[in-house]
């Protein structure tokens, strides 16, 4: 539920509470204003009616309901000096509503030659039931009015106030770390939000900076790594030409050399990640998919040899991409490699293409892989001393600098299906 | 042959100094900019090898100058930058290569002769030795007079070895230059060893009058028998 209607729903519960107590209280202050009114108008007819018979006792025989609002009757005199006014609820037949309809009813005694006598004076009160429905609709309308200007206000005022807040939550959505320099936040006089707009400013601008010189420090790092690793493995090389070495002096030579040409692959590695993260290949041009695996196949038929594997292509389709021709190509010999080098022997590497899709299955390994990690870095089977882990990161490093999708999936075999959207 | 070395690290200028001297050539070295543009003005060079940053000055510089003396001929870039901007600057402006820093002595032996041949042989690209003739344009081997029938990597493993016969060459740096960059990480290149094996029948069955010697746990070695 969103900030705007969270804020709605508890309000409208809210006004609706404090509507209906408001609505109760005014409903009996009305009541009672409207009985009073009523009860001073009988007073005031039982003091006409008083007044008449002074001057005219023969009232006292003609009053009924029937014929007048008022109604005499002789009382004992006991009762005549207890007596005390009273007003009260009754129903009285009306003859235009041919029903019996709610009346407000005086019953007083008063004192004539000694004798004493009940008056009861009446008045309508219909009107009433017609004020108390008018006014229930009235308070309904109100408060559906109330609630839809608070629907409008919450909507244009609340949102116009929180533009700032949901423009920033949509630029950090939208943030990448490899990929955007900072963010940008929009101006607001609100304080809460330019506090916010400054603090996620400066954290981003914080992360940004690590990150650049995380990346600036590998690339250095396996840059100056690059001389000393060279000339180590050409002294080495030097060395091992030397006349007079024995066979156990050479093969220890051949293994620093060998351990010595790992650290330089892993350089060369590093380097090329964080050339492509940092988009240093440039010359895009159209290439053919189907070209490249298919020369990269017969540049792998030795190897695969080797580790009894065989390869087999199945084309579907012609896939041709816009792309850097050697990213593509180390896109496509490192997944080969990959398949070949964690196959069993005996085993088989599929690859199938077609017009938008490159899937590269091996038979090596009975369990499925994690196909959260496979693609991170220095993810690497532990029984390939050779292989650095680093193959599927920079698969994965391509396919994001170029929008393609990847991913692993297990059926009876590893597959790696790689998409050109 | 005289060369010179423009490589401001001592210690790589060492090696590959130490390592040119083993092909009998000349080698004259220079450590910074002002040196190896001294050197430039006072004397003639077949090959020039060239290090782009130098503490003083940029090797680009030295060969816009050797490009104004008309000198820019034989010269091999060597440089720890590989940005394609770089090398296509420095083919540009004249280099006949350009190598990126760290590589193999095999291939720079090798970078350095073919520059070389090109230059030196009326544009006829061959190699001789012993009993062999290699026409490396033409891609055809001959043994005494006779035709040897190569496969496209055993052609390109002979010739590599034969650039660089008598040296040592690293397996890697064999099946980087046979099987191209993307071999690396590949387990232990055993798989050139079916080639080499085939190469060596060959060249047995045809008389040739050199041999494939491998050297136990780092590489091959092409000797004269």
């Amino acid at each position: 539920m969103n900030l705007l209607n969270y804020t709605l729903k508890y309000l409208s519960l809210a006004l609706l509470l404090v509507i209906s107590i408001w609505a109760i209280l005014f409903y009996f202050n009305m009541i009672d204003e409207v009985q009073d009114s009523l009860d001073d108008g009988l007073e005031n007819s039982k003091m006409l009616v008083i007044q008449r018979v002074e001057t005219d006792p023969g009232i006292i025989q003609r009053s009924g309901f029937s014929e007048h609002n008022y109604e005499i009757k002789e009382i004992g005199e006991q009762s005549g000096l207890k007596f005390k006014d009273r007003y009260r609820d009754t129903m009285m037949y009306t003859l235009n509503e041919e029903d019996l309809e709610p009346f407000r009813m005086l019953t007083t005694v008063f004192n004539k030659d000694n004798k004493y006598y009940e008056m009861k004076v009446v008045a309508s009160t219909v009107e009433e039931d017609d004020l108390v429905r008018s006014l229930l609709y009235s308070l309904i309308w109100l408060y559906a009015a109330i609630l839809v200007s608070f629907l409008l206000i919450n909507n244009l005022l609340l949102r116009k106030i929180w533009t700032p807040f949901y423009q920033l939550l949509r630029r950090l959505k939208a943030f990448r770390l490899d990929k955007d320099q900072g963010i940008e936040t929009t101006k607001t006089g609100v304080k809460e939000f330019k506090e916010l707009n400054e603090a996620v400013s400066g954290l981003v601008e914080q992360s940004v900076n690590t990150y650049g010189s995380q990346k600036q420090f590998i690339e250095n790092a396996a840059h100056e790594l690059q001389t000393p690793l060279a000339i180590s493995l050409n002294r080495l090389e030097l060395l091992a030409e030397n006349e007079g070495l024995t066979d156990h002096h050479l093969e220890s030579i051949g293994q620093v050399i060998g351990t010595l040409q790992r650290l330089t692959r892993l350089n060369k590695s590093l380097l090329l990640l964080s050339k492509i993260e940092n988009k240093q290949y440039g010359e895009i041009t159209r290439l053919s998919i189907n070209a490249i695996v298919k020369n990269l196949i017969s540049e792998y038929e030795d190897f695969a040899e080797m580790k009894s594997v065989r390869i087999h292509l199945e084309e579907e389709g012609a896939a041709e991409l816009a792309m850097n021709k050697d990213l593509a190509a180390v896109l496509i010999s490192n997944l080969l490699k990959n398949a070949i080098t964690h196959n069993v022997s005996g085993g088989l590497v599929k690859v199938f293409i077609n017009g938008n899709s490159l899937v590269v299955s091996n038979t090596g390994g009975a369990n499925a892989l994690n196909q959260e990690k496979i693609f991170k870095r220095f993810q690497k089977d532990s029984r390939e001393q050779s292989s650095i882990g680093l193959g599927l990161a920079i698969v994965k490093a391509i396919v994001d600098l170029y929008g393609f999708n990847i991913r692993y999936f297990y059926t009876d075999q590893h597959h790696i299906q790689l998409n050109f959207k | 042959m005289k060369l010179l070395l423009v490589e401001d690290e001592a210690d790589l200028q060492e090696v590959i100094r130490q390592s040119l001297e083993k092909e009998n050539y000349l080698v004259e070295t220079a450590d910074s900019y002002a040196l190896a543009l001294d050197k430039i003005v006072s004397y003639e060079y077949d090959c020039i090898l060239l290090d782009i940053m130098l503490p003083d000055g940029s090797g680009l510089d030295l060969l816009a100058e050797l490009k104004q003396m008309n000198k820019s001929d034989n010269v091999i870039i060597i440089s720890a930058k590989d940005a394609l901007e770089d090398k296509v600057k420095g083919l540009d402006m004249g280099a006949d290569d350009y190598l990126v820093k760290p590589f193999h002595i095999a291939e720079l032996n090798a970078r350095i002769k073919s520059v070389w041949r090109r230059k030196s042989l009326n544009g006829k690209n061959t190699m001789e030795y012993a009993n062999m003739r290699m026409d490396l344009d033409e891609r055809q081997v001959w043994i005494e007079g006779n035709e040897l029938l190569l496969n496209r990597k055993e052609f390109d493993i002979l010739s590599y070895l034969s650039v660089n016969k008598n040296r040592l060459v690293n397996k890697t740096a064999l099946a980087e230059q046979v099987w191209g960059d993307y071999m690396d990480g590949a387990d232990d290149y055993e798989f050139i060893y079916s080639q080499i094996k085939n190469l060596r029948r060959k060249l047995k069955e045809n008389n040739a009058g050199i041999e494939i010697q491998a050297v136990y746990g780092i590489g091959y070695k092409l000797v004269t028998l």
